[in-house]
């Protein structure tokens, strides 16, 4: 029933549970506060928000007052402004004033309220308070001695992060804000602590000192990292990004960032930003204008197709570029008669091509993912992969939601997990076919016909069990496939389980978008279109059966392809290899062209996240030296190969011509129509687990510096369990000597007793193991003495 | 270890409680075991209950009848509180006792509890029965670590005997009830930060509402009441409510135990009427130390307003009396001070204990204890300014009544009370830099 | 072998035996009530609440190391540093001070050679200022070590005590 409430003469109806703060927000009346947070829950410690309420002997505060049916409120009464400012002078009378030399100055919610609610001088004359600094790590600068002791941050830890890395000890006038001693926050989602702090207490580290606030132009943009696409507002000085912040979007990434969203921005000035067009002449670099480079690039292009014939010419790109980069980079190709291109680059397993209907999207919307009450997600380094779908599975975790878990490695989720099944990579299908079994059973219904054959002859065991008969008493029950599922050797054959999984238990599947435009590149047909009976090559093939021409957009082969090993030899052999990039990198072994391509914040472009929303944005800087944007190259090269359909003016052109004018979500289906053929695995012997380590995943977030120093930009090592680990012989100090595919590598090693039996955890994607083969091929394992290190 | 120094500290006195005694009545010192108790007529509340199959409604009806108020401090009848607890609320439910005792001046809990602990087992064993609650808590302050002990003890043989577990002397009712101890925080007295200390964490209290009736421990519907209040509830049951509420005045029902400290010849518990003349108090503990002359008093514990000796001597000791006088009864804590003593030495260690103990959560107590206590400080240095004594007040308006707590209050009125009577003294103090009585404490 | 780089921070399994008793006072859900209980029995065994200590407790009953570290600090009667063989904490509250708990600590001061929040250099006593102990009527009143509690400590009584306590 709603309650009638008046606040400063204006009547409203709010529903029943409103505090007085909804109540005055509804009103659009602002009450001052600072540890009240709509997302967070109420702490009533400020004191800042005390409203006079009728009847009552004393002023309330209207962040945690009930509204009761009748209540007349004033909150600018005398006895409600005495409060507030009565709060606002204890609030000051320990903090430092040093708003001239403090990085949120211009932005602090206690030198606004201030202003409005405090006293010109102040009356307290004993001595201040001063709160030892501390260390959060290499994100977020402290100065505790501003901190109102709001407890946002710690709450934010305990409610949305999953995790108390902050803690207030001590108490009176001697409590302070923590980490345990010596160790500093590690959460994906830490940064948001920054925006949370309503004073100067917690800022961000990388950003200190670096611009004042009214320096900044504010300019909307889209993250192009993970398949979200968080919605943010990059903050521009003198044409450089100096900042990301998220931008409010309720149904995509609510007011958080991730850490990779929010630091990734210090790329964007590194100094490994390839500047100018560079052309290799007689083995030597020279900088060249674009003219000469791309008169290069159409004539070369065009003598491979002639030589060799036009299925010799490939082109990969990676899932961060945007929709109309990635259009015009299958046009070209297609225009030239191959039909060579692809953006699936860690994907090992094409199985599905041509039987699906529609694109690998998340099957349904962001917001609806908070809703579901029992969620299988098979293959999924959660939290890293998609921090803010793990924050809105971890918060309805916290109610109705009973999560299930499949997977090769057990890491802490920071949320309740239900039930889990943890197994080896080779021994995913297997499981998976289990839940499907006892879920059929559950049901008593039959299994679809598609994997009858890999479900009838499984033995289920008593964690598949648990995870079908929750899976079958839920009302709203999705099956997701993480990235590592994706990546699989197997992908197909979970695709199909999960699909017959869903059918059965009456519930939806879907797949946790890798990329800013995983589903961009789909919609597009940014991939081989082998129902159109081309004879092309995916990914892999092109890597696998060596091309003569490569065009590369914006792709690192050793870091972003499946088989890192194979790319390099690839790109090696080739007569022609075109690297378009923002930076400088790798390629400068091999290939015989380099282009200046904008990043994100330079040009405008489109992605679509994995929900199948088309989000737009515009440059918000012009491009560094002779940078220009991917899609006016490659509308540029269109013209230079005397191709048709390459008058485009504008982004906005290329992106009606690829998608159409609506700007509706694009209507998607991921259902497979046939039955993929089966990959046959060996299933013996030792497996890895490669995992792309969230700091590596993209040419942006491998450069920005800040991020890298974090524990997960830490370089990789190889994770066993302890059985393994001893059979190995290993001990303090050893390294391991990895060999997979014809490569190696030496890494550190670490026991972590989660990790299924026979297998290594060892990321991808990052230099230490890019000289290694694929993780399907054969690896064998060899102690690499260390010296003893003294116990200490 | 084996000290030669140990408890009781002062020779057990068999009348130390007074004549009016019932929760302490036949108390010696030696007794507190269960044999002890039960030839006192322990347990014979329990039994009644279940031979006479007294229903839950009847129980809570006496407690009403005998007008009971909470003796933790701000005096809330138990049986009007005991009604709010949702009975057939299906989830748990949890009862607590609060020994916290942390109130300066106040230790008549550790005395029930070390000398007669099963009266509060079964106060709470009724209390339990009443609400329909499964499960028990008595917190102690963890300063008096042996009596939490000698309770633990208690407990052990309750349970021996059937008076608590499960099928409570052959009934159908199962209680469980365990102690919990603190570890030095005078805030975990306050019944939230009780609950939060209880769950394992800070003692930071909780913003009300909710009240614990709907959201307690671990969130469930939780009644708490002070030891001293379980320990009455036997007496009434037996007695009847009627009975205790004649011993007292209406509205303030029953005796109640006081505990006299500062400049008395015997520092002590009492147990009076309530409606007792305070100079009748005054002499059961033995009058003042060396015949000096009366100064002031603080009546019900240390957060309450002090109040001069003529106006002491003239008020009954019950709830609306004190009330009357200007200052509350709380937790029934005298503090009685001579002439000798000094006002802003008194008001600065008192203000020291609050600026220490302030959990630190809301603004007005974590910033305005020290403030406050500053000045004090600066003004019993011979550093205080002619604007101090108002400034204190207008610190303590703007802390009282805006805090989540009562600490804010309890911080708060000693200050406007010290100033209000003695404002001379403070004047003394800032005008000549010294002190305006002799030499102190 | 592989030697551990620190020594294994645990408690003696008599300690766990008594903090497994604490726990089972709760609900089986609600482990972290035993906390306070946890770092006393920590306490006790090993003098004082190190930061390897109390990472233990926060282990064994599931709670951030955060959360522990928080309690420990907002009790008086933990000790984040190492303490003498004989903590004494004295009350000098205000009803305390009336009976004579400021000579008694003014004492206690001359005795040891140390201030309050101070430790003799033979390690023997550190002596502690503490607020109401709930048992005014016994002034001046001393803890030692946390749980045992003397009561009416004249000067007599506190030389006999310090020649006690080795
Ligand atoms: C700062 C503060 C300290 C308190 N300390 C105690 C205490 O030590 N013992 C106690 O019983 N109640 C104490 N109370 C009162 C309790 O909050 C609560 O009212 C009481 O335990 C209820 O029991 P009763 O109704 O039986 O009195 C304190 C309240 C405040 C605000
Ligand atoms: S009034 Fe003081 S003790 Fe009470 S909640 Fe606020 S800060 Fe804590
Ligand atoms: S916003 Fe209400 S108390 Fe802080």
């Amino acid at each position: 029933m709603p309650l009638e409430i008046e606040i400063d003469g204006q009547k409203l109806e709010v529903p029943d549970g409103s505090t007085v703060m909804d109540a005055a927000r509804l009103a659009n009346i602002y009450v001052p506060h600072f540890c009240y947070h709509r997302k967070l829950s109420i702490a009533a410690n400020c004191r800042m928000c005390l409203v006079q309420v009728e009847k009552a002997p004393k002023p309330l505060p209207a962040c945690a007052t009930p509204v009761t049916n009748g209540m007349k409120v004033m909150t600018h009464s005398d006895q409600a402004v005495n409060a507030q400012k009565g709060v606002m002078e204890f609030l000051l009378i320990n903090h430092p004033l040093d708003c001239p030399i403090c990085d949120q100055g211009g932005e602090c919610q206690l030198q606004d309220l201030a202003v409005g609610y405090g006293a010109s001088g102040s009356q307290y004359e004993e001595n201040k308070r001063v709160v030892v600094n501390k260390n959060l790590g290499p994100l977020i600068s402290t100065d505790m001695t501003r901190c109102i002791h709001c407890t946002r941050c710690v709450r934010f830890g305990q409610e949305i992060a999953g995790v108390m890395e902050l803690g207030m000890i001590g108490r009176g006038e001697h409590a302070e804000i923590i980490t345990f001693v010596g160790k500093t926050v590690d959460s994906e989602l830490s940064g948001n602590v920054i925006d949370l702090c309503p004073v100067g207490a917690l800022t961000s580290k990388p950003f200190r000192y670096s611009a004042r606030t009214w320096e900044l132009t504010r300019k909307p943009s889209i993250s192009p990292h993970c398949g979200l696409g968080s919605n943010l507002t990059l903050q521009v000085k003198q044409n450089r990004v100096m900042r990301a912040l998220p931008q409010e979007n309720e149904a995509i990434n609510e007011c958080w960032i991730s850490d990779k969203d929010r630091f990734s921005y210090e790329a964007l000035n590194s100094d490994q930003r390839l500047a100018r067009p560079m052309l290799k002449q007689s083995g030597a670099w020279k900088t060249v204008d674009w003219q000469t480079a791309l008169d290069f690039v159409a004539k070369e292009l065009k003598r491979v197709a002639a030589a060799h014939g036009p299925q010799s010419i490939g082109a990969l790109a990676t899932p961060h570029q945007t929709v109309e980069e990635l259009h015009l980079l299958q046009k070209v190709v297609r225009g030239l008669g191959s039909g060579n291109v692809d953006f699936r680059l860690r994907q090992s397993d094409f199985n599905a091509d041509g039987k699906l209907a529609g694109v690998p999207w998340l099957g349904m919307s962001i917001t609806e993912v908070s809703q579901l009450d029992r969620v299988l997600v098979v293959g999924s380094t959660l939290r890293k992969d998609h921090p803010l779908i793990a924050h809105r599975l971890r918060q309805s975790a916290k109610r109705f939601l009973k999560l299930s878990v499949l997977h090769a490695v057990d890491d802490e989720l920071l949320m309740r997990v239900a039930h889990k099944s943890i197994v080896a990579p080779a021994a995913m299908v297997d499981a998976l076919a289990q839940v499907v079994k006892a879920a059929a059973a559950a049901r008593n219904s039959a299994v679809p016909e598609m994997v009858l054959a890999v479900v009838e002859k499984t033995q289920v065991t008593e964690s598949a069990q648990r995870i079908a008969a929750s899976l079958a008493d839920g009302k709203n029950v999705a099956v997701f496939l993480g990235n590592f599922a994706q990546h699989h050797v197997q992908a197909s054959q979970l695709h199909a389980l999960a699909q017959a999984l869903a059918e059965i238990i009456g519930g939806r599947f879907g797949f946790l978008g890798e990329a800013a435009n995983s589903v961009g590149g789909h919609v597009v047909n940014a991939v081989p279109m082998i129902n159109k009976s081309e004879n092309v090559a995916n990914a892999a093939q092109m890597v696998a059966n060596p091309l003569k021409a490569y065009v590369l957009l914006g792709v690192e082969p050793e870091l972003d392809m499946h088989d890192p090993r194979q790319a390099i030899a690839a790109m090696k052999q080739a007569e022609l290899v075109v690297a378009m990039s923002a930076y400088q990198h790798k390629a400068v072994d091999y290939a015989h062209v380099l282009l200046p391509i904008s990043p994100f914040t330079e040009t405008a472009g489109t992605f679509i996240n994995t929900e199948g929303r088309a989000q737009s944005f515009q440059g918000v800087v012009q491009p560094l030296g002779e940078t220009r944007p991917a899609w006016k190259v490659l509308r540029v090269l269109g013209n230079l190969l005397n191709l048709s359909g390459f008058d485009q003016q504008s982004a906005d052109d290329v992106r009606v011509e690829a998608l159409g004018k609506e700007e509706k979500i694009v209507n998607k289906n991921n259902y497979l129509l046939s039955l993929p053929a089966r990959e046959t695995t060996s299933g013996s012997g030792l497996q890895r687990i490669d995992e792309t380590p969230i700091y590596s995943a993209d040419a942006i977030a491998r450069r920005a510096p800040s991020l890298q120093k974090t524990r997960d930009g830490q370089p990789p090592v190889a994770s066993m369990n302890r059985v393994l680990a001893d059979k190995l012989g290993l001990r303090d100090g050893d390294s391991v000597r990895v060999r997979q595919g014809g490569g190696e590598a030496v890494v550190a090693y670490a026991v972590d007793d989660k990790l299924p039996g026979d297998c290594i955890r060892l990321a991808t994607a990052c230099e230490e193991t890019a000289a290694l083969g694929a993780t399907s091929t054969e690896l064998t394992l060899e102690r690499v003495a260390g010296q003893q290190k003294v116990a200490v | 270890m084996g000290l030669s120094i140990g408890l009781p500290a002062v020779p057990f006195a068999k009348d130390l409680y007074g004549p009016d005694a019932l929760i302490m009545k036949g108390i010696d010192g030696t007794n507190w075991r269960l044999k002890g108790y039960e030839s006192l007529g322990g347990y014979q509340a329990l039994r009644r209950i279940f031979n006479e199959k007294i229903t839950p409604e009847n129980v809570i009806a006496e407690v009403k009848k005998s007008a009971l108020r909470g003796r933790g401090g701000a005096g809330f009848p138990a049986g009007l509180k005991w009604s709010f607890m949702p009975r057939q609320f299906p989830g748990a439910k949890y009862l607590v006792c609060n020994s916290d005792e942390g109130e300066p001046g106040t230790f008549k809990d550790r005395d029930i509890l070390r000398y007669n602990p099963h009266s509060v087992i079964e106060g709470m064993t009724i209390a339990a029965y009443a609400m329909g609650i499964p499960v028990g808590y008595n917190y102690i302050h963890g300063e008096i670590w042996d009596v939490y002990e000698r309770f633990e003890e208690a407990l052990e043989e309750a349970r021996a005997a059937g008076y608590l577990g499960d099928k409570i002397l052959g009934s159908e009712f199962n209680f469980q009830l365990h102690a919990h101890h603190g570890f030095g925080a005078y805030i975990c007295g306050e019944e939230t930060g009780l609950l939060e200390s209880l769950e394992g964490k800070k003692g930071q209290p909780r913003f009300k509402p909710p009240f614990p009736a709907s959201f307690g421990l671990y969130g469930k519907p939780t009644t708490i009441n002070n030891t001293e209040t379980f320990a009455a509830v036997p007496w009434i049951i037996v007695n009847g409510g009627e009975a205790f509420l004649n011993m007292g005045k209406p509205n303030n029902g029953g005796t109640k135990i006081f505990s006299i400290s500062g400049d008395v010849a015997r520092p002590g518990n009492y147990e009076i009427k309530l409606g007792t003349p305070f100079p009748k108090l005054l002499e059961m503990a033995g009058g003042m130390r060396d015949g000096a002359k009366l100064k002031a008093v603080i009546p019900g514990g240390s957060s309450m307003p002090v109040l001069p000796a003529d106006i002491m001597m003239a008020t009954d000791m019950d709830y609306d009396s004190i009330a009357k006088a200007g200052s509350m009864l709380g937790s029934g804590a005298v503090i009685v001070m001579n002439e000798t003593r000094c006002m802003v030495k008194s008001l600065l260690r008192l203000s020291y204990f609050y600026y220490e103990e302030s959990c630190g959560q809301c603004t007005p107590c974590r910033e305005g204890t020290g403030w406050l206590y500053r000045m004090v400080d600066r003004i019993e240095h011979g550093k205080g300014r002619n604007e101090d004594l108002d400034q204190l007040n207008r610190v303590a308006d703007n802390i009282q009544g805006r805090t989540i707590c009562a600490l804010g209050d309890a911080a708060a009125m000693p200050v406007r009370a010290f100033i209000k009577h003695y404002r001379d003294e403070f004047q003394y103090h800032i005008d000549h830099k010294k002190c305006l009585v002799a030499p102190y404490i | 072998m592989n030697a551990p780089a620190v020594a294994i921070i645990g408690l003696s399994p008599e300690s766990l035996a008594k903090i497994d008793k604490a726990v089972a006072k709760y609900p089986p859900q609600e482990k972290q009530s035993a906390v306070m209980a946890a770092l006393t029995v920590a306490q006790d065994e090993k003098g004082w609440l190190s930061t390897e200590t109390m990472d233990f407790v926060a282990q064994y009953l599931d709670m951030p190391p955060v959360a522990v570290y928080e309690v420990a600090t907002f009790y008086t009667m933990y000790d984040l540093k190492p303490v003498g063989r004989h903590k004494l904490t004295i009350c000098t509250n205000l009803p305390c001070a009336l009976q004579g708990a400021t000579n008694a600590a003014e004492y206690l001061k001359q005795k040891l050679g140390i201030g309050f929040g101070e430790t003799t250099p033979d390690g023997r006593f550190t002596l502690k200022e503490g607020e109401c102990m709930g048992a005014c009527g016994d002034a001046p009143v001393l803890i030692r070590n946390n749980k045992q509690m003397l009561c009416a400590m004249s000067n007599e009584k506190i030389d006999k005590l310090i020649g006690e306590l080795k």
